[in-house]
Order: structure tokens, then sequence, then C-alpha cells
């Protein structure tokens, strides 16, 4: 508790800036934590949405009204983000908020949003089984990263042998049991999956890389699927270099490596392993070349790189403006009648679509990591992929839709025709 | 890879109209092929541009595994990108006005087309004058099989002087027979080779033909499996000590300064983590000058950092001691409450300064990669780590033992007024000693940053962790944290294989639990007038 009042204090000394401002400017508020362990991730993401609302300030704002950032810090502390959420909301007064990286957070966050109704842009690949109605969800659904990864594996590479590395949370959990399922169903046998989790920020993976090693020594062809968080794939990277495990032999494919977490590490004994994202810096658009130039000179730094939840933030406010402009308000409820069907241009050449059922279409990439801390792209689906709120793969959730435009439920059985009322 | 390659025939025959591409394609066809379809069906055809022999061959598929090797998107000409875009087959140079940047595509190439072409390479360089290529050749052809070339390798081991590679050679022979369709013969025979392997790799190939059609093949295989999996298993125990041992160096780095701070002065200071936090930011910053200023110097920069680290942690130590700790000596729970205060603004600071993002520290090339030990890997950073850690230990131990500031650091912990009354500085001693421990954690930082990640966090992993081993080992006694952190670090890596990286964690924790119920002061209790209360 002492933690967390002390950071508290810092919070709210940062905002008071916001607490004086007009009363004529549109509010976004901006819950990412600036500082504890999420702190390297989510600062990125706030920067950027600085960014965005700047651009459009100097375009001239929404409707001729300018727009002012609310910024506010849940210091990576879980229940905090929940009190932060209805600070900005109750006592400051936004009109959207941006945020939130773990799924706990999101999850903490949720009653709030529910009972204050307004909404929340989320911009982080998660496990999925979630549609709520205040909530829209820009990251990528599992059936946007992890099925087509999967897929790519089993038809280019002739994988027949699954390890599922994870760090020991929801969101690990809940995507390796949809691939176990997804795996079984394509016909491969229980004793070629092989499990493990660890805790957050493990750092001694020699145990862990010599079972792997043993386990792809089965005369079929191995790879590792990687929902390993944030800090502990350095020294995981790391260790399957110096046991010798390269790529060409058994590749890792992650799902939370991008390209700021390769920012910060040796890049030589990660060459070739894999990342599945709906975006990549090394994309070669326009759109995506004026993003990165853009993005380099608002935070002054020439070294800075792109990643794919900031691509989800770019789309997920240019949704949220188009939607404020069609709705003539951005009083909550107009704003989320509006939302589902706008159509904004993804950083990857394409149109991503708000969905009904709160996601949106992306394209699914995989890319091999270059020793220069770059992507480079080896496979990618052919269109867009729509985001599927409740997998198919769980048979608990098979039956379930979302849909908050036909049947206003978030999870509709379509087996017993009834909404399943409250979300979890 | 020989059935894609008749698949990728079956595609192709109405085209070609050939019976066999392998045997008729031209070079031509075949290098015009490699930017069309599916990864594997192109490593196929890889494949078959090695076995034509042609001298371009070489060229042409280095340049598809450096991915300088592209293609113009209007013609389909298979063009070299480096140094100036020429024609892959013929070496013209291609009119710059007709490869503007956005025609030519590069040839993407994958981790399993990168092996194909490694081994064909291999085949080309198999009569190669240098046995080191000859070694590296039939290396790359036993990792991907493929019984198109079992004639070419014959040829190989046939005429191969060498003992070395001729060896290697009978092994990527026998994993040739084993992918093609030879007699049964042969195929046992291929499966001894294997089989005297040993290894993992020798378990990987032969695993499929313990479930052969044909008996003999089938018995001669499992039996092969069966003492392999003896050996390993055997070797397995030998791997875990060593793991056992090598967490157990890091965790009696972690902890061996904080004996000193928490156990013999019997301060509990939870800014400890960020003292090898600072350690291991020591080191990134004495990488940073060195990379700027003196690259020549890196596998240097470890050896430079120790000495700075020891200096700078130790300095902010006494400072911690001077300006907090001493007013609060004799009160746990506010020294507790004060150095965690410390401990987050050290950690802020240091995010503020350096930013929230892990700092790159690189591994100087003598604590990169691994060698084999039978059928155990070491790591060469491991290795290091543990000398080092145990080194530190020496040090440490004599400094207590043998020197005189030793001997006034245990007689001030000891008896307070005794020694102040004998004419030592308590003050000095104290300072000193918590630089001491101060100083040690910043050691530890400079080894932490080779393995784990260099951010903010870094300390937060391993103050607990250091509590468990110091309490664990008895608090006070050195040789108790060097006992502790090893049993520790055992016991955790004979456990996690059986019950997983999390369950292993709470089995050791819940265990400490019950010993310190048993035994209160720990593995090796300080005995004597020492103990208090």
């Amino acid at each position: 508790m002492l933690k967390a009042g002390f950071r508290a204090g810092i919070a709210s000394l940062l905002l008071s800036t916001a607490a004086v401002a007009q009363d004529d400017t549109i509010k976004v508020g901006i819950l990412h934590s600036l500082s504890g362990t999420m702190a390297i991730s989510e600062t990125t993401l706030k920067d950027v949405m600085l960014m965005l609302i700047d651009e459009q300030n100097k375009k001239g704002g929404i409707d001729g009204k300018m727009l002012e950032a609310v910024v506010v810090d849940p210091a990576s502390d879980w229940p905090l983000f929940a009190e932060k959420a209805r600070e900005l909301i109750e006592a400051d007064d936004v009109d959207v908020v941006f945020g939130c990286w773990t799924s706990v957070s999101r999850k903490s966050v949720l009653p709030v949003f529910e009972e204050l109704n307004s909404i929340l842009f989320y911009p982080v690949q998660y496990e999925g089984e979630e549609s709520q109605r205040n909530v829209f969800y820009t990251g990528a659904a599992p059936n946007q990263q992890a099925i087509p990864a999967v897929d790519y594996l089993m038809a280019e590479e002739g994988v027949e042998r699954w390890v599922l590395a994870g760090t020991d949370y929801v969101y690990p959990r809940t995507t390796n049991k949809i691939l176990e399922a997804y795996l079984i169903g394509k016909g491969v046998a229980p004793e070629d999956i092989m499990i493990n989790y660890t805790p957050f920020g493990h750092s001694d993976w020699q145990t862990i890389v010599s079972e792997i090693k043993s386990f792809g020594s089965a005369g079929k062809k191995t790879a590792v699927v990687s929902t390993i968080n944030g800090d502990a794939n350095v020294p995981f990277y790391k260790e399957l270099g110096n046991q010798g495990v390269s790529a060409e032999d058994i590749p890792v494919i992650a799902f939370s490596v991008g390209e700021e977490e390769l920012a910060g590490l040796d890049t030589a004994p990660l060459v070739g392993h894999l990342a599945a994202w709906n975006y990549f810096m090394s994309v070669d658009t326009p759109e995506n070349a004026e993003f990165i130039e853009k993005w380099k000179a608002f935070i002054g730094d020439p070294d800075r790189v792109t990643n794919d939840p900031m691509e989800a933030h770019y789309i997920g406010f240019n949704m949220w403006v188009k939607a404020v402009e069609k709705a003539g308000t951005t009083e909550a409820d107009a704003v989320i009648d509006a939302l589902p069907g706008i159509e904004v241009p993804n950083l990857t050449g394409g149109t991503s679509v708000m969905l009904p059922n709160h996601h949106i279409t992306k394209p699914v990439l995989v890319g091999e990591i270059q020793d220069d801390g770059q992507f480079e792209v080896v496979w990618e689906t052919d269109g867009l992929v729509e985001g599927d709120a409740w997998s198919d793969f769980l048979p608990e959730s098979a039956v379930l839709v979302a849909d908050w435009v036909e049947l206003k439920c978030g999870n509709y059985n379509t087996e017993t025709k009834t909404c399943g009322g409250a979300t979890n | 890879m020989s059935f894609l390659r008749a698949c990728l025939m079956a595609l192709l025959l109405p085209l070609l109209a050939a019976p066999a591409l392998a045997q008729t394609a031209s070079f031509e066809d075949l290098v015009a092929a490699l930017p069309e379809g599916s990864y594997s069906a192109r490593g196929a055809v890889v494949g078959d541009i090695a076995l034509t022999g042609d001298p371009r061959a070489e060229a042409i598929l280095t340049a598809l595994l450096d991915g300088t090797l592209g293609v113009i998107a209007a013609t389909g000409q298979v063009v070299t990108l480096a140094p100036a875009p020429a024609d892959a087959l013929t070496g013209a140079p291609v009119a710059e006005a007709g490869v503007a940047e956005a025609k030519v595509e590069k040839i993407r190439v994958n981790n399993g087309l990168r092996r194909d072409i490694r081994a064909a390479l291999g085949i080309l360089t198999l009569s190669d004058p240098d046995p080191a290529k000859r070694l590296a050749a039939a290396d790359a052809a036993f990792r991907a099989p493929d019984a198109a070339q079992y004639a070419l390798l014959d040829a190989a081991f046939q005429r191969e002087q060498d003992a070395a590679v001729k060896s290697r050679l009978a092994e990527a022979r026998a994993v040739a027979i084993l992918d093609g369709d030879f007699p049964d013969a042969e195929k046992r025979a291929a499966i001894d080779v294997i089989a005297r392997r040993g290894d993992a790799d020798a378990q990987r190939i032969l695993t499929p033909f313990a479930a052969s059609p044909d008996p003999d093949i089938a018995e001669a295989a499992s039996a092969a499996l069966a003492s392999i999996e003896r050996s390993r298993m055997l070797w397995g125990y030998a791997q875990n000590i060593w793991y056992g041992l090598s967490l157990g160096s890091v965790l009696l780095l972690a902890a061996i300064g904080l004996a000193i701070t928490f156990g013999v002065m019997g301060v509990i200071n939870m800014a400890h983590g960020e003292l090898v936090m600072l350690g291991a930011y020591t080191t990134y910053a004495v990488q940073e000058t060195i990379r700027q200023n003196a690259p020549g110097l890196f596998d240097w920069s470890l050896l430079i950092a120790a000495p700075l680290a020891f200096v700078v942690a130790g300095a902010v130590g006494v400072a911690i001691e001077r300006g907090i700790v001493r007013h609060l000596y004799g009160r746990a729970l506010e020294t507790l409450l004060a150095t965690w205060g410390v401990s987050l603004i050290l950690q802020q600071a240091v995010r503020s300064i350096f930013g929230p993002n892990n700092r790159e520290v690189g591994n100087p090339s003598w604590m990169s990669g691994s060698f084999d030990v039978g059928q155990m890997t070491v790591t060469w950073n491991r290795l290091w780590i543990l000398l080092f850690a145990l080194a530190v230990f020496a040090v440490l131990l004599f400094v207590m033992k043998r020197t005189p500031v030793g001997l006034q650091m245990r007689a001030v912990t000891q008896n307070r007024p005794m020694a102040a009354s004998m004419g030592i500085r308590t003050n000095w001693v104290d300072a000193l000693t918590f630089g001491l421990g101060a100083g040690i954690a910043g050691l530890a930082g400079v080894a932490l940053s080779q393995i784990d990640n260099v951010s903010p966090n870094l300390g937060q992993t391993y103050i607990v962790d250091s509590f468990m081993v110091v309490v664990f080992g008895g608090a006070g006694n050195i040789w108790g944290t060097l006992a502790g952190a090893f049993s520790l670090g055992i016991v955790n890596k004979f456990l996690e294989p059986y019950a997983g990286a999390v369950l292993a964690k709470i089995i050791v924790l819940v265990a400490i639990i019950l010993f310190i119920q048993k035994r209160p002061r720990g593995l090796f209790a300080v005995k004597g007038r020492a103990v208090e209360g």
C-alpha cells in the first residue's frame, strides 16, 4: 500500500496540469503505466497517443473542438488501474480512454467502464474470450495471431511436434488452451505437445532449454510457440543461443516479442527466430513510412522504433475520431453505436473495419528476426482476418458469439438462443 | 524431402513434359524456378541445383542464403543484388534503369529453406581441399538428410583420407540411406553407424525406425534407442547437478553482499537488489563508453567494469549507511521501510536517467557459446559466473578472517561497546562494512548483466531469493550462505523437470519455511556470545 500511495502522490502531481483545462475541449484519457514493471512497454504507447492527439489538433481537432490529453500513471499496479480509470472518467470527465496492456489490468478496469458507461480502446494482442460493450479491442484476438502462426509452421516448416512455452498467467494459459485444442483437432498426437509455464521474470532457462532440446530429438520437426512475456525472453533466447539451438533446428515463434523489446538486447542469438504480429516496422507501405517519420520527429530520436500495439492505437484513435464525427457528439452511447462498421486504413496497406463484436480486421504477418532488430516478413495471410471474440476451438466458447449491433450481446449462446448477460 | 520432390515433379510435369525434373531440367530452368512456389518446393529446387554440379551453383546459392538474390518482378529474371545488380546466370550487369528499387524483389528465404541451402552448399563443397570445410559440408548433409545426395556422399566417403571427416561422412551417408529406398541390410548397417553416436541427434534420427515394419530394423533401432536412453539418463543427472551449481552460483552472488549487511550487521537492507542493479548499469555504461571510444577493448569490458561497479555500488552503500541506516540501528522495522523507500528512489532514478527500456549489455566472446562434456552442454557464461562467484566468496572470506579490517568488522558486530573501548572507530567500521556488502552487490550486478535483463527492475527479481539464501544458510555465517545457495540451486534444478519451474519454486519456498520452523537459525547457526536474544 505504501508503494501505491507513494506513486499515487506522484501521479496526482502530474495531473495538476489537466485540472486547469478549459471546458470546450474534448478530453482523451491515457491510462498507461509510466512506472513499475510495465513502464518498459506502456510508456511508448502514452507517447504515441500524445503524437496522434497532437496531429489531430494540427488538423483542427474534431468539428472545431481541440483535443486534450489527460495522462495518468497507474504504475503497473492492477487495482490502481481501476482507481485511475474512475478518476479519469469521474473527476477529469474524459470522453474516451486509450489504455491498459496486461489482461489483468484490463479485467480490473472493465467494471468501471461498464458502471460509468465510458469507452476504452485496448491496443494489445490478448487471449480473447471476452467482448464488452464499452471496450474496443484493436489488438489481435488468438485467431489473428496464434492460429495463423501455427498454420505457417505446419505448412511451410513441416512442424509436427510442438512446445507451447509461456509465462504463468491468463494470456498464455488461455492461448495455449486454444492452441492445444486446435493442434489436436489437426491430428497432432497429445504426446507431441509439450506445455511449459514459467514464473514472471524467469531468468534461469537452462533446464527448460535442455528439455526442449531433448523433446526436439524425437525424430519429428519441432518448434516452440512462445507466449513468454516481456523481460523473460532475453535470457531465454540467450540460453537457446548458448546451448546451440539454432532457428534452423528448432524455430521459436513468439507472440510478445516486437521491435521495442528487441531494441534493448543483443540480437545475435535471435536471428532467424520468428514472431507473428499484425504489423512490423519493416512493412513497406507509404502510410507506414509516413507514420515512422512522424514518430521519429515527435519523439526526437532517430533510433526509436515502432511496433504492433502502436499501430493498434493508430487504428483505434482514427476509428474513434471518425465515429465522433459520424455521431456528431462525444457522448458514449452514440459513439459506441457509431463505431461498428467504421473503416480506416491501417499501416500495412489494407483497410481495417470495426466489427460488431468490437474487434477489428487485421492482416497476420510472420516475420524473421534480423540482426538489426527488425523483422523480415516471410509469410502473410491472403487478406485481412476478422477478430473472433470467442474461440471456435474451445467447446465452451464455440457456441458463443458477440454482436453489439443486432443482438446487443457480448456472449450470445447460439444453441440456447440466450444472452449470457454480464461479461466475466 | 524426397516426398516433396515427388510432389513438385507432379506439379511441373505438365509444364515441362519431362519424366524426371532433376535429371532433365536445365540449370537455367531450375534457377528461374527459385523465386516462386512454397518454401518446401523451393527447397527441392535448391537440392536439384546442387546436384547439377554447375560451376555457377555455389555463387547463386550463397547469394540466396545471404539474402542478396533478387528477381525482377516484371520479367522474372533472377539477379544478384550485391555488389551491383547483375544477371545471376550470366553475370552481365543489369541496366540501372531496369532495376529501380521497387521493381526488384528480394527472394524470401525462411529457416527450412536456409537449411536446405546449407545442405546443398555442403554437397558442393564436399571435395574442397580444406578439411574444415569438408567437415562442415558433412555436418550440413547430416542435418538435412536427402536420399538424392547418397551417390555424392558415398563417393566423397570413399575418397576421404581425414579420419574425422570420414567418420562424419559415414554418418551423413547413413542418414541419406535411412531417408531413401535402400535394401534392408544397408539400412541396418546405417542404423549401427548412427547408434554409435549415442546422442540426441541419434535419438532423433532413430526414433521413427523403432516402429519400422521390418522386424530386424525395428529391433536394431529399439536396442540402440534403449542404450542411448540409459546413457542420456545418467548424463541427465550430471546435467542437473551442473545446472544446480550454476543456479546456486547466481544465488550466491546475489546473496553474498547481503550476507554481510544482513547476516553480519543485522541490517534488513531492502535496497540490496538495487545495488545489484547499479552494478549492472555500471557495466552498461562501461560497455557504451568502450563501444564508442575503443571497440577493440570490448572483450575486456567486464574486467574494467568489475572494480568500477564495486566502487559505485560501495559508494552508494556508504551513503545509505551514513544518511539513513545509522540513525535506525536497532529499529528493524523502520530500517526495512526506509531502505525500501531508498530502493524505490534508486529504481525511479535509474528509470529517469537511462529510460524504462532494457539496456543492451553484450557478452564478450569468451562468454558466448558452449562446449560439450560427454553428452552434457556447458555454457561458457555460466561456467565463468560460477568461477567468479567462488572467487568473490574466497576474497570476502579472506578479508573477513585474515585482515585487520575484517577483524574490526567482526569485533564491532559481536560486541560494540567492547570494540569501541579498544579504540576501534565503530562508526567508521559500520560504514565500511555496509560499503563492502554493497560493493559486492555491485560485483554481482556485473555478472548478472550477462544472463539477465539490465532494466530498472533487475534488483526486484533477486531480493527475495537473496534473503531466502541468507536466512536458510544461517545469518552471520558466510559459509552458510555458500552452502545455502548451492543446496537451494541443486534442489530447485532436480525438482524443475518433474514439477515445472513454477511449482519447483513454491516447493522450495515451503520447504524452507518448514526448515526454519525446525531450525530458526538456519543451516549453520552462529554459536557463542554473538547470538543475542
